[in-house]
């Protein structure tokens, strides 16, 4: 018996002007041009989901990817029944609780206390399911001090962990999650990921809706590829997130500026193209364990001026984890002529940390200072930790913090000889 | 926990499905329902200064305000009461039907991050809104009790009617609340007429006035307003005397059947487009 079954769903969207909105007077006064926009007219519609069909199995664990616009929310509403879909079908079997966002319920006039209860029976649980779970939705938030304060006195972390635990405490048979987990601050994230990961082992169903690429292969074995309101691919998540992140749909591992006038610069240097490069191959998505090429191509008009290269490596919570010059290149110190350059900066392997980087990329002048361009989020690199341990995280599967993970030398001395 | 007892529910989900059992499934939401209420309530009277005294101060004043205008001044007759019971009977249900009509209205779209985020029959939205409003209600009623025993009116048998008659103002706000607040997602124009059509309502009610005024044969035409039935049923039952005939009450009733059976309907009809108009 599958515990989730669908069948060619589509949904289709009114495109142009929103049919939601509309006043009385528009509707009385423009009869005509509403027949006239009618059925026939096929760019007025947009198939945000076309033919989707897939099942899964009770206890399975599945990540939903894909970028902006691919139809991932409009699954995930029609699997809530929040909407109906256009065509198609589906089934499930259980109670099904969803979070598409954190907070559903919630009141700011209200106490956390109230909102415990409200939040509670608004996301699906009984009065009695609420009480039991009271002490422990309480324990989770870690906002104890603050239970019989009004919510609009929270700050937004509080507010986020108390909506999160009483989320992380419904027992639904099959959970639909949406990137909740984008908030937050970053240990609570991964306190709610580990969560997330308990529910799974507990045999229940969840989809799992997340632009977290390391997140998504570690929690779903099986991960659904949407774009265009498709399935574009469906296996175990390692072979599809790669080949997510490898297709360019996702997080952009090289930019090229074609035209000169659009190059980030100034009349002395300016950008022409950034890439992420693993194994000879421009790739979004790097193993951890191996060295990864950032190749900056840049064009010099002006010669003679001495300009040093530089990325700026930020994480994915905005941490800047680290700046790298060029200092270790034939052009250190030393004039530039004029023409296309090539820098690339090695990164080694086992350095960087599981999870996303966006890259800053920069060409400066030192002395005095100067910045000719600084291209902020010009490429992002995707970094997978492997689970062969061989890598800095070792035989150990949980979550595994810091901005960099570096693999040390390690020297150990036996315990000295006792003598009797 | 997976309920290996009894068996798990099937959910099927596919275009346009069928209404009556999404309004038994609502049955199944009356703990939310209750929930919503609660919040309803909790609420309203917060950041307020005067806090709970609105739901008495609101029958009060207004009721000073009609003694002084049309008891006085206009010396309307009010079948032997003193015209502050005969007004205060009368604004009690008119202010309940009122307060949960203009809740639940603009329930649905007050309630937006709920309609777009979550799933439970969207007529539970509305409902709550209603309930909320017996509450106001009550601590007003405590108020006619008084004034009842100031006036040495006696409490007859009559008063076994008033649960029906307070469940006949509340079905009232219901059927005009769910309908208003359905159409309230795809035409905001619903906002600005609402306080127009209570106004207008009010003074198509004997509150300030009795049915009295009427000649007789017109009565049945005038209890067409469902809340003629009301009103005159609240005079009867705690003061002991209407005009009101039995027509007159027949008539309320049957529209008020006939308005609650088409309201639901519609709901039941549009309500699962709320998600993607509101």
């Amino acid at each position: 018996m599958l515990a989730i079954q669908a069948q060619g769903l589509g949904k289709r969207y009114r495109i142009g002007q929103r049919a939601g909105y509309r006043t009385l007077r528009e509707a009385l006064t423009s009869p005509f041009a509403r027949l006239r926009r009618s059925v026939e007219d096929p760019a007025a519609f947009l198939w945000a989901l076309d033919d989707v069909s897939f099942d899964v199995r009770p206890g399975e664990v599945v990540g939903i990817i894909g970028r902006n616009g691919a139809g991932k929310s409009t699954l995930l509403k029609i699997l809530s029944r929040i909407t109906d879909p256009t065509r198609g079908r589906a089934e499930l079997r259980g109670r099904v609780a969803s979070l598409l966002e954190v907070g559903t319920g919630f009141h700011p006039e209200l106490t956390g206390r109230e909102n415990i209860y409200l939040s509670g029976a608004v996301l699906g649980m009984r009065r009695n399911e609420i009480v039991r779970h009271f002490d422990e939705i309480v324990a989770f938030s870690e906002v104890e001090r603050f239970l019989d304060t009004q919510v609009k006195y929270y700050s937004s972390g509080m507010f986020t962990r108390l909506a999160f635990a009483v989320a992380a405490h419904l027992q639904p048979e099959i959970l639909i999650v949406d990137e909740v987990l984008a908030v937050g601050d970053a240990s609570f994230q991964r306190k709610c990921l580990n969560k997330m990961e308990d529910v799974g082992r507990e045999g229940r169903t969840v989809l799992f809706v997340s632009h977290n690429m390391p997140a998504v292969t570690r929690l779903c074995p099986r991960t659904v590829l949407l774009d265009k309101g498709r399935v574009l691919k469906d296996g175990p998540s390692h072979d599809v997130v790669s080949a997510y992140l490898s297709s360019g749909l996702g997080t952009t591992a090289a930019r090229e500026w074609q035209e000169p006038a659009e190059r980030p610069g100034n009349e002395i240097v300016r950008l022409v193209s950034v890439r992420v490069v693993q194994d000879g191959e421009t790739k979004a998505a790097i193993d951890i364990r191996r060295p990864v090429a950032i190749q900056v191509e840049f064009e010099v008009l002006e010669s003679g001026c001495l300009l040093v290269p530089n990325l700026h490596f930020m994480t994915e919570e905005g941490v800047h984890a680290f700046v790298a010059l060029e200092i270790d290149s034939p052009w250190h110190k030393k004039p530039r002529r004029a023409g296309r350059h090539l820098s690339t900066a090695w990164v080694p392997g086992n350095f960087l940390s599981e999870g996303t980087y966006v890259l800053g990329v920069s060409i400066s002048t030192l002395d005095p200072v100067r910045v000719h361009f600084h291209e902020r989020d010009a490429v992002a690199l995707q970094v997978i930790d492997s689970f062969d341990g061989d890598s800095a995280r070792g035989d150990y599967g949980g979550p595994f913090p810091g901005v960099v993970r570096p693999m040390l030398r390690w020297d150990a001395s036996p315990p000295p000889e006792t003598t009797p | 926990m997976l309920q290996l007892t009894s068996p798990l529910p099937l959910i099927e989900i596919r275009p346009d499905p069928p209404a009556l059992p999404r309004l038994v499934e609502a049955w199944t939401y009356r703990e939310l329902l209750m929930f919503l209420a609660w919040r309803d309530v909790a609420v309203r009277y917060k950041q307020t200064a005067l806090g709970v005294s609105w739901a008495v101060l609101q029958p009060v004043l207004t009721m000073a305000i009609f003694t002084l205008i049309f008891g006085r001044l206009a010396a309307v007759p009010t079948d032997g009461v003193p015209y502050p019971l005969f007004a205060f009977c009368g604004l009690l249900p008119w202010q309940l039907f009122s307060f949960a009509l203009g809740a639940s209205a603009n329930s649905l779209v007050a309630n937006e991050r709920l309609v777009t985020k979550v799933y439970f029959p969207r007529i539970v939205i509305p409902l709550a809104s209603v309930i909320a409003g017996l509450v106001d209600f009550a601590i007003a009623f405590v108020l006619l009790m008084g004034l009842m025993y100031y006036y040495a009116v006696p409490i007859s048998a009559t008063i076994l009617a008033l649960p029906v008659l307070v469940l006949a103002a509340v079905a009232a706000a219901t059927a005009v609340g769910i309908l208003l607040s359905a159409v309230n997602v795809r035409f905001r124009d619903v906002k600005h007429a609402l306080p127009f059509l209570t106004q207008i309502w009010m003074l198509a009610t004997p509150i300030a006035y009795s049915t009295s005024l009427f000649p007789e044969r017109w009565r049945p035409l005038f209890a067409l307003n469902p809340m003629v039935g009301v009103v005159e049923g609240f005079r009867w039952s705690l003061l002991g005397h209407t005009e009101a005939t039995g027509t007159v009450f027949l008539v309320s009733g049957a529209i008020l059947l006939l308005g609650m059976a088409f309201s639901v309907s519609y709901f039941l009809r549009v309500e699962r487009s709320f998600a993607d108009l509101i």
